[in-house]
């Protein structure tokens, strides 16, 4: 029995900012369904697409055997700072860590620019006498009295939710917990969240960071995710209700409900893990999963499956998407690049005659200015539409309909008149200019990361990227692209096909050469143990794998290379290893070694997962352009010949597996349309996904 | 204009990718590079040049300092070694202060990109080592002869085969030869990157020369730079500037003179070079002026030769901001980081609404050493960086304790000790630092620093400044609060010069803050008891410099604060 079988039918709902995404799963059939996010209180509106969904599939809810939970809530609160009443408790001497940050700016020019306030104002941040040095000895002892002080303050300021971190908490978090028992002894309802716990790594303001957002979401969060545990037993859903990571993996309501900040980016991963299960499907090494949607474009790379990960993220940017701007969170996340570029981004010429397009975008109100809802600004989508790649009637199903002539005017009047273009050219530098920002996004991010970016296999869906994805590929060097179904509700379907994991980190400050191996390997399995009391319960009975990674860096850099170990005790023979696979890995990046050079431990981390969901291989039918007609012709602009040229349109519901089609032409279906270009072939999959390459002798740019 | 319109938007298209290309030649040497300073702090460079040595694109790294340094670096590499000289795996280097980005300790090395044979352009590239012998990073040399190695324009490959020569000889002269062979190695294959990225972009589009897309990028930016100068009202303005410098105080003096769509910055008039290494390179000077320059009039314009060919710097040979060889020059941010607060004091007269107060100015480099143990003839040295508050804008308060003008960033406290024995007792806000203002200026910081093991460690004090000079506030703002160096139980400390820490002493710093802006009386008294409520103005300052009383609970006393302001 394969275990997405015995998992039974599947549910999942991904809480999205305008749309409420549901989708079932039982054996071959899915069901997906959308309804409106009900902002004041969340869970109503899961609750109406679970009973709508179960109604349509006709299935009654003590069949469903899981539930697969995501949700912005958590991002929300940070970006909207609606969180709980706040109050951050750190060492004496070190009051404001969480405000004086990076103590950089992150625009140089902008004099005028601010950095993101702290969560906590410094009224409510305290401090108390004890201190841990780096090696984790004490050099002064937890003051358990002021503590007891601490906490008649923290009462009378109303206080909901408790952030704790000490320095140097991540090798020796003694007095954290110490902190935390004291306070909960004295305010047994507050939540508490300590550093040492929630990002156990080295870096005090990344770290206090973390566990401040963290303690700011809580309470809401723990509010909304037992509100609704309760409502789905209410209603007959007696099976587990599991949540989406922003590592893509999955965790219980007990683990989500203390590290809530593990949720934020879930949409996104999950968009991630749909790619990473195709790139299995189709048995894809190296895939390049692109999801562009209304303001933001992710680029995601997959090896052999597997998506890249990481553990540095920032909410809630405040300034032009700008690195900096925003909240650092030291938290396992899928790694992705995300660019301010979607179907909303408004374009504009700069005082060097250039059109930029992005960051700043439209978002669904106004909108682009051919929604016709009072943006005047010319926007990406504006720019297809005058292009005629996308059909003014047929646009999101039909249900806005676009106003071409808006579209032409905005861009005619923003972009064409200072570079002395017509609309139509002007709508090509728009769109170009929108495709060279995602192709360099992607490629720099391949080459950081030493990979070949012409060998990928791209994966486009949200309701952009089909359309852009021949010119990004085309721009990329890539040859083949994949679009799959329902890309619309992509997010969704990625979570069933997530993995219940969860990752602990620590961080251990040391030197490769005179590692304490008995010491380590306690500290490992202990992590192990950690990571497995939190999978179990989700996965009773699955078998479930580990992997253990350490970053390494020489000594003195500030770059750390992430290197597998062994999933057993460390003995003196593993080391001489791990330096080759550092060396290795140093070498297929940066061309060279530095053989003299120490190297350094940074942190430790131990992953344990369910293993990946069995895939069966794609039929394959037998293809031909024969008995597929276009359904009419739009007179789409092409650059190379400078003027419309008719290229046929054809409805994707009515291509079955089997079809060709060759571009230059358009499948147009209600969530999207995917653009073939001229020299690419598209085909109709034995999944119905389209499948398109690029002909011999059509490369270059 | 009269490309066609596909043959625009290329041009455009183009000009993306090579500012990309050099962000990823900044990146690949970011993560390669070594030493706190360029790790943390980002104390790096990149950059690509047509055949003339015209700088094209230059990526957004951490320190403007090598904005305009850079863009004539490659110029100079050009006299040693002309075009017509250029084989393919050849690789140039220098750290010449007048040569290079002012300091012996930013390497320069610069790369010629070949494609099938022939040379296309030039990538360049710099970053600080973490160590060029001689003094260290200490502002007492009396000559650049006593700062260091000097290496002039030379090869650092010869046709793809290392100069071992002079690898050799660098790695005898610095205290950390692995670290510096390793930041020489990052400097070239980031260059290297930058080449492959190029040569394949001239493969995609189908181009031979750089040459029209050089005058296009060069037009466009000398041209936005242009009209963005011709909003600046015409005329001469003048501003002048005291620091405490090192032997003597130093006086600075600008005038800037705007007109027919240029600007000329010209420090006649300013000290003569200082005897210690405070001084700062013409390149360096030039650098810093332009970065403030640029931030008021044109922040969107980027830095190449184009958009600087329209700002020209003055300053008369052998002063302080044009010292010549071979006066010292390691702590040469002192003075370099201070000139955009003096080309604000002229731009303040000239832009309506006004510029932002002084701030903290130069960054304060902590360069601590001593022994790493007891009984142990092992030493440590390692290098932190603190900095003090910014100067109030005229419609917001200040920044915080944050970098202006360097773009460089906090290394964390728990990184520090790490890697050293020492220990930070305290890293906080410094209340009532800001200078007072209808905004306030930004806040400075204190800082208390002790040895881990109970023995004597050094502290080469380079780089302070601001501790008799505090940074002024403009239209009746107050000076932020200036900067003080101490040992806890014992005397002030001078900003310049080597100082001892004796064992269980601790080293007590405290960061200037940035000045205010606008009279503080006509500060929102909320704002105020908001301050006093976090703690970062006291209930005495908020009385005395503005005007507002707040009770002992932080409640705003409205009687009390109109009666204040009434009198």
């Amino acid at each position: 029995m394969s275990k997405s079988q015995g998992r039974g039918v599947r549910l999942a709902v991904d809480i999205g900012g305008t749309f409420t995404d549901v989708a079932l799963e039982t054996g071959e059939r899915r069901i997906t369904i959308k309804v409106l996010t009900t902002q004041d209180a969340p869970d109503r509106g899961v609750l109406q697409g679970i009973t709508s969904v179960l109604e349509e599939a006709h299935v009654a809810p003590e069949a469903v055997g899981l539930i697969i939970h995501g949700t912005t809530l958590a991002t929300n609160a940070l970006i909207e700072r609606k969180g709980a009443r706040t109050a951050f408790v750190t060492t004496d001497g070190f009051r404001d860590v969480l405000e004086t940050g990076y103590e950089r700016r992150f625009e140089q020019y902008d004099i005028y620019m601010d950095k993101p306030p702290p969560l906590v104002p410094r009224r409510l941040r305290f401090t108390v006498p004890e201190r841990v040095a780096a090696d984790g000895c004490v050099l002064r002892k937890l003051d358990e009295g002021a503590l007891s002080t601490l906490a008649k303050q923290l009462e009378s300021e109303g206080i909901e939710s408790i952030g704790i971190g000490f320095l140097h908490s991540y090798v020796n978090a003694a007095h954290e917990e110490r902190a935390r028992e004291v306070l909960l002894a004295a305010l047994p309802h507050l939540s508490v969240t300590i550093s040492s716990e929630v990002s156990p790594e080295i870096r005090e303001y990344d770290r206090f960071s973390t566990a401040c957002a963290n303690a700011y979401v809580q309470p809401q969060m723990a509010g909304y995710l037992s509100k609704l545990s309760v409502a789905c037993r209410g209603m007959g859903l007696t099976c587990p209700l599991l949540l989406m990571t922003s590592a893509g993996g999955l965790t219980t309501i007990d683990s989500a409900i203390r590290f809530p900040i593990r949720l934020v980016e879930s949409g996104p991963a999950g968009g991630a893990m749909l790619a990473s299960h195709l790139a299995r499907v189709y048995g894809l090494g190296d895939v390049l999963s692109f999801d562009m949607g209304g303001t933001t474009a992710k680029i995601c790379l997959i090896s052999d499956g597997v998506p890249e990960r990481s553990r540095a993220f920032e909410v809630a940017r405040a300034y032009r998407n700008l690195k900096g701007s925003g909240l650092p969170v030291r938290v396992p996340v899928i790694e992705m690049v995300e660019i301010g570029a979607g179907g909303g981004s408004l374009a504009s010429v700069d005082a060097m005659h250039r059109i930029a397009v992005g960051p700043e975008s439209a978002g669904s109100e106004p909108g682009p200015a051919c929604y016709g809802q009072g943006g005047r600004r010319p926007a990406v989508t504006d720019a297809n539409l005058v292009l005629h790649r996308l059909d003014a009637e047929r646009f999101a199903g039909g249900s806005i309909k676009l106003d071409p002539a808006a579209a032409r005017d905005a861009i005619a009047a923003d972009v064409g008149r200072a570079l002395g273009l017509d609309a139509s050219w002007a709508a090509v530098g728009i769109s170009e200019i929108v495709e060279e920002n995602m192709a360099n996004a992607a490629r720099v991010h391949a080459i950081e990361r030493g990979k070949v970016i012409e060998r990928h296999v791209m994966i486009a869906f949200g309701g952009g990227a089909p359309l852009h994805a021949c010119r990004v590929a085309r721009k990329l060097g890539v040859t083949r692209i994949l679009v799959p179904a329902g890309a619309g509700v992509g997010s969704a379907i990625g979570f069933l096909r997530a993995p219940i994991s969860y990752q602990v980190t620590r961080s251990r400050y040391g030197l490769l050469a005179d590692l304490d191996l008995s010491a380590l390997n306690g500290w490992l399995s202990a992590m192990r143990d950690e990571a497995r009391a939190i999978v179990e319960p989700g996965a009773p009975n699955e078998p479930l794998t580990e992997t253990r990674h350490v970053d390494l860096r020489y000594t003195g850099q500030g770059h750390e290379l992430v290197i597998a170990l062994p999933t057993r005790d460390l003995g003196p023979d593993d080391l001489g290893k791990l330096h080759r696979d550092f060396e290795d890995r140093y070498r297929a990046l940066y061309g060279l070694t530095l053989p003299d050079m120490g190297i350094e431990t940074l942190t430790w981390s131990v992953t344990v997962s369910t293993e990946p969901e069995a895939v069966t291989a794609v039929p394959t039918p037998s293809y031909s352009a024969e008995g597929f007609e276009p359904t009419g012709l739009r007179e789409v602009f092409d650059p190379d010949a400078g003027k419309p040229v008719p290229t046929p349109v054809y409805w994707r519901p009515d291509l079955t597996p089997g079809a060709e089609i060759i571009g230059p032409a358009l499948i147009d279906e209600d969530e999207t349309t995917t653009l073939i270009a001229d020299g690419w072939r598209a085909r109709i999959d034995g999944r119905g996904y389209i499948d398109m390459a690029q002909l011999p002798g059509n490369g270059g740019g | 204009m009269t490309a066609s319109p596909a043959g625009q938007l290329h041009m455009q298209v183009m000009w993306n990718r090579l500012i990309s290309v050099v962000e990823e030649q900044a990146q690949a040497l970011l993560r390669t590079a070594f030493g706190s300073v360029v790790r943390e702090a980002g104390d790096l460079s990149a950059g690509v040049y047509d055949l003339r040595g015209r700088m094209l694109a230059q990526a957004v790294t951490g320190t403007p300092g090598h904005v305009n340094t850079m863009a004539v670096a490659v110029g100079h590499f050009l006299e040693r070694f002309p075009i017509d000289t250029m084989r393919e795996g050849d690789v140039y280097v220098t750290n010449d202060p007048w040569m290079g980005t002012g300091h012996l300790f930013d390497f320069v090395v610069v790369t010629p990109a070949f494609r099938a044979g022939r040379l296309v352009s030039l990538f360049a590239s710099t970053c600080h080592l973490v160590d060029v012998g001689g003094l260290g990073f200490s502002a007492d040399a009396r000559s650049v002869y006593e700062e260091g190695i000097r290496v002039p324009h030379m090869k650092l490959y010869d046709r793809g085969t290392l100069n071992d020569v002079l690898m050799r000889v660098i790695e005898t002269n610095v205290r950390q030869p692995i670290e510096a062979k390793g930041d020489m190695m990052a400097l070239v294959s980031c260059n290297n990157a930058g080449c492959t990225r190029f040569v394949a972009m001239m493969d995609e589009f189908g181009i031979d020369s750089i040459d029209p897309l050089a005058e296009h990028i060069l037009e466009n930016s000398r041209r936005a730079m242009e009209e963005a100068v011709r909003k600046v009202p015409q005329g001469e303005y003048r501003a002048s500037m005291t620091l405490d410098g090192y032997e003597d105080e130093v006086r600075l003096e600008l005038r800037m003179t705007v007109k027919d769509g240029a600007i000329t910055l010209d420090y006649e008039g300013s000290s003569a070079a200082s005897q210690f290494g405070i001084n700062s390179p013409k390149c360096y000077s030039d650098a810093y002026s332009v970065f403030g320059l640029k931030c008021v009039v044109a922040p969107e314009v980027p830095n190449n030769a184009g958009s600087l060919s329209v700002i020209r710097v003055e300053a008369p040979e052998g002063s302080i901001v044009n010292p010549l060889d071979p006066s010292p020059v390691t702590a040469r941010h002192v003075v370099g980081q201070m000139l955009p607060d003096i080309v604000f004091g002229c731009l303040h007269q000239a832009m309506s609404g006004g510029v932002q107060a002084e701030s903290s100015g130069s960054i304060w480099v902590l360069a601590m050493s001593g022994p790493a143990e007891r009984d142990s003839a092992e030493a440590f040295t390692v290098m932190s960086v603190s900095v003090g508050g910014v100067g109030a804008r005229p419609t917001k308060d200040g920044l915080d304790s944050t970098a202006f003008p360097s773009g460089v960033g906090a290394i964390p406290v728990e990184v520090t000790e790490s890697v050293a024995p020492v220990v930070f007792w305290r890293r906080e806000f410094q209340p009532d630092s800001g200078g007072a203002g209808r905004f306030r200026g930004g806040l400075g910081q204190i800082v208390e620093i002790e040895s881990r093991c109970n023995l004597p460690f050094q502290i080469s004090a380079a780089t302070f400044d601001r501790l008799r000079n505090p940074a002024r506030g403009r239209e009746k703002g107050e000076p932020g609060a200036a900067g003080q160096l101490k040992l806890a139980h014992g005397q002030d400390l001078v900003g310049k010069g080597v100082h001892e820490v004796p064992p269980g002493e601790r080293l007590v710093i405290e960061l200037p803050g940035g000045g205010g802006f606008g009279d503080p009386r006509a500060r929102s008294p909320d704002a105020v008891a908001a301050d006093v409520r976090n703690g970062i103005v006291s209930r005495e300052a908020a009385r005395k410099a503005y005007g507002v009383a707040v009770n002992e609970d932080g409640a705003l006393d409205e009687v009390e604060t109109a009666k204040l302001r009434g009198g």
